[in-house]
């Protein structure tokens, strides 16, 4: 029998899950513009995968299948996973990692709203730790590649793994400005002489840097629908500026600046969409600000002194295991139970 | 204290729907045909009728007695002959029958003798009892009885007498039409609690969506010879929650636990102040009260409606609903509980009769599985963390339902309204209030089962260890006995042998 209240707000879970993908495609669409139509189609094997292995698990948990698929959170996983990993990965590639976010990461939890981890994010730690090359190899900006990869070009390159005759895989990838900034470190090149090649931008890298700004922007779109709260984004990047900018001023030339440190990777991408999962994230205000500059910090200290080039998937790994503590060390207190309010 | 106003965690706005039912005046609902007035009607023990079936009784006579301190006697609605007192279906969760005095009107509508009191020079107590004889309870939904309410007790007084004219939920309107057409009777209510509770100030809190309520009221202010101040407050469900209006109000927070004069508020709706001053001043007792007819109706209204009447002849007085009709809701759509035989009447708990169709109420989706968006924590009015109350409840791990606060939940459903995956999130809360109590319920009796085991046993180890006493005295007191015995029983053998002899 239902029992008050017998009215309820125009909202739902696909409905989230599907704001979140509007809020993505600003940046789909400036990758796209600067690095070529490669994007799209590792979107396309990635939801195609990601919502196959959802129904295939579904099916085998005798779960109704179509509430499941129609609710928007596979799709959001596997774009949120091939966004994170190179745009020309080859197929398999992708559909592995999706593999491990949808099957491993979220059903054998439980499906959606059980998982401890952040699906994609597992997707992604899988891939890096057992294929570092290919995840490597970003497509260049269209403005220094030395060819256009077109539509027909990145299809044949993403299934087949061959170029157009002639063409070298160093003409159309590069990579990621993390990665050269930490191999050129180690070559004992200054921050100030790295930041003037040519894949380096204004901010961080080339093109990224813009896609970045694009996250930053549908970021921005889901604070003011009220998706996502400002606690993790603030405390993420809060956390990153301070401790980035701690070492910056110890040492400029050895250390990035707070800027490309915010502008540069998965650090708008991770703030605004990936730690911001509120399944795995922290439930309590206080607690989403520890769970948030948790991770800037973690992804500060795996990029400058861990073996990755990126530490966004990790850090949000790391925090995902201390979730259940810091809610419970950080449970507000309730109306009447507050010591100064009587 | 200025009229700087403060804020309550979350809240949220739903849909109001209140013009519907205030484009027309308060009506006087006529006297039905049977009217059904049931023994309890407020929080505390059921009153004991003092009538019997075939009695004539008048407008305002008690038909049934309070029992016990926190209880109040019901009152003959209007004149007529009693019928029945028998269980009856009556408003409530739970859709049980209650223990109701049925009575016949006469239609003369003649009653008992009464007359005005005059308050001020009443001792406390005396006016207390008299509200308490005149059946007066909170009208603004939880009915407890008033003239309880208003005992200072230790405290002496209560320096704030607040009034609540909130009411946040939607489609309701009784509380606002009351405001706008009563509001110097509302006021000279107000100025008898005042006297009791010997309260410096009286406020009254309104949502600013009442406009008009809020002129009336401080117009009605302006002429009183009392200290009241009008104070409009932003329309956000729920702030006519008491304990959301003290802390918009006065910014403070009644203790979890504890009650509102721990803070120095007392908080009455502007309805219960109303019937104050009609059993006061009039010397009328709470026979009728008015109740919001709306949702799926011809044309919502505002009745003048006779405790008792049966729902449906009220629904019927709205005219032809337009679409089909899919349930009727007793109170709003947020708090309000589900009416199944609308022969169940109207009570003093009786703030609306929400008529519902497929299409108004579309019935919810299928919930899905928790996200931890925590926009149920967002809204809770409560400061709660509705998620975690929610997956403690349905592991039925209840220790920590209750060590997250459970029983500060008001159950106001704003938790519910905005989750994403349509979970019933106060069903559970309902259901695991319900688990805890009837655990404690158990206990209490187990553990009563247990003392009067415990007493049982002392008492058999008492009455053996004192036998054995008494044995014990019994044997130190034995040797005498025993030479009496052997002497008896050498006596004996000496009469056996002399027998003996004599037969040889």
């Amino acid at each position: 029998m239902q029992s008050s209240p017998y009215v309820l707000a125009p909202n739902s879970v696909s409905r989230i899950m599907f704001t979140v993908l509007l809020a993505l495609l600003p940046a789909i669409a400036v990758q796209i513009w600067l690095f070529g139509p490669a994007i799209l189609i590792s979107l396309a094997i990635a939801t195609i995968s990601a919502l196959g292995f959802e129904a295939f698990v579904l099916n085998l948990r005798e779960r109704p299948i179509w509430p499941a698929i129609s609710d928007g959170s596979a799709i959001l996983t596997a774009w949120l996973l091939t966004l994170s990993i190179p745009s020309i990965a080859p197929w398999w590639l992708t559909v592995t990692g999706i593999f491990f976010a949808i099957v491993i990461a979220k059903h054998l939890y439980g499906g959606l709203g059980n998982n401890v981890f952040n699906p994609a994010m597992v997707g992604y730690a899988a891939l890096i730790v057992s294929f570092p090359v290919p995840m490597t190899q970003w497509a260049a900006p269209d403005s220094l590649a030395h060819h256009y990869l077109d539509g027909i070009d990145a299809i044949h390159y993403i299934f087949n793994h061959r170029l157009p005759d002639g063409w070298s895989l160093d003409a159309i990838s590069s990579a990621t400005p993390l990665d050269t900034l930490r191999t050129q470190l180690k070559l004992h090149h200054s921050v100030s002489m790295i930041r003037q090649m040519p894949m380096f931008g204004q901010l961080a890298g080339r093109g990224s840097e813009m896609v970045a700004l694009a996250y930053l922007a549908g970021g921005l779109f889901l604070f003011t629908k009220r998706i996502i709260s400002w606690h993790i984004p603030l405390a993420m990047l809060g956390a990153l500026a301070l401790v980035s900018g701690i070492f910056w001023l110890i040492d400029p030339q050895y250390y990035a600046s707070p800027l490309f440190e915010l502008v540069a990777g998965g650090s708008l991408l991770g703030a605004f969409f990936i730690a911001t999962d509120p399944v795995s994230a922290a439930t309590t205000p206080h607690g989403k600000l520890i769970y948030g500059a948790g991770i800037g910090i973690l992804v500060y200290l795996i990029r400058e002194f861990g073996a990755y080039p990126d530490g966004v998937a990790f850090g949000v790994l790391l925090m995902n295991i201390a979730v259940p503590l810091i809610d419970a060390w950080t449970q507000p207190a309730p109306y009447g139970h507050k010591k100064d309010a009587a | 204290m200025t009229d700087r106003l403060h804020t309550f965690h979350g809240g949220i706005h739903p849909e109001e729907h209140k013009t519907l039912s205030t484009t027309h005046p308060i009506a006087q609902a006529p006297i039905p045909a049977r009217l059904i007035v049931p023994v309890r009607q407020h929080i505390g023990e059921p009153a004991r009728p003092c009538v019997s079936i075939g009695e004539k009784v008048r407008k305002g006579q008690i038909i049934a007695q309070a029992d016990g301190y926190v209880s109040l006697p019901a009152h003959a609605p209007t004149s007529g002959i009693v019928t029945a007192i028998a269980p009856h279906p009556v408003p409530h969760p739970s859709g049980l029958s209650d223990l109701c005095i049925h009575i016949e009107p006469d239609g003369q509508d003649i009653w008992i003798e009464h007359s005005a009191s005059d308050y001020q020079s009443m001792h406390p107590s005396t006016l207390r009892n008299l509200l308490r004889d005149m059946g007066i309870a909170g009208l603004g939904g939880a009915v407890f009885p008033t003239f309880a309410k208003l005992n200072p007790g230790k405290a002496v007084k209560i320096p704030t007498l607040l009034l609540n004219g909130g009411e946040c939920e939607p489609w309701i309107t009784c509380d606002d039409m009351v405001m706008r057409e009563r509001a110097d009777d509302i006021l000279r209510g107000a100025a008898i609690m005042r006297h009791l509770l010997q309260s410096d100030e009286i406020l009254v809190g309104i949502e600013d969506n009442k406009p008009q309520a809020i002129a009336a009221m401080r117009t009605a202010a302006q002429q009183s010879d009392i200290p009241v101040r009008i104070i409009s407050i932003p329309t956000l469900y729920p702030s006519g929650g008491a304990k959301q209006l003290i802390k918009i109000i006065t910014g403070r927070e009644v203790p979890s636990g504890g009650r509102s004069t721990d803070i120095g508020v007392a908080t009455f709706n502007v309805g219960t102040a109303l019937a104050v001053h009609r059993a006061v001043n009039l010397g009328e007792p709470m026979v009728s009260r008015v109740v919001t007819v709306t949702g799926n109706v011809g044309q919502a209204q505002n009745f003048d409606v006779m405790i008792g009447t049966p729902m449906q002849d009220l629904i019927a007085l709205t005219g032809l609903p337009p679409e089909p009709v899919s349930g009727v809701i007793m109170g709003g759509p947020m708090m309000g509980i589900k009416i199944t035989d609308l022969h169940a009447p109207a009570v003093k708990a009786t703030n609306c009769i929400l008529v519902k169709s497929g299409t108004m109420f579309p019935s919810p989706p299928p919930a899905m599985e928790c996200i931890r968006c925590t926009r149920c924590a967002e809204v809770c009015p409560a400061e709660l963390q509705p998620q975690a109350l929610y997956w403690f409840a349905r592991s039925k791990h209840f220790d920590k339902a209750r060590e997250y606060a459970l029983f500060d939940c008001i159950e106001c459903g704003c938790c519910s309204y905005v989750c994403p995956s349509h979970i019933p999130l106060v069903q559970y809360y309902r259901f695991a209030k319900s688990e805890i109590a009837a655990t404690e319920a158990n206990e209490r009796a187990s553990n009563l089962a247990r003392q009067r085991h415990d007493a049982r046993t002392a008492r058999l180890e008492r009455e053996a260890r004192e036998r054995a006493e008494r044995l014990a005295q019994k044997s130190a007191a034995k040797p005498a006995g025993d030479e009496a015995k052997q002497a008896a029983i050498d006596a004996a053998i000496a009469r056996a042998q002399t027998q003996k002899t004599t037969s040889e």
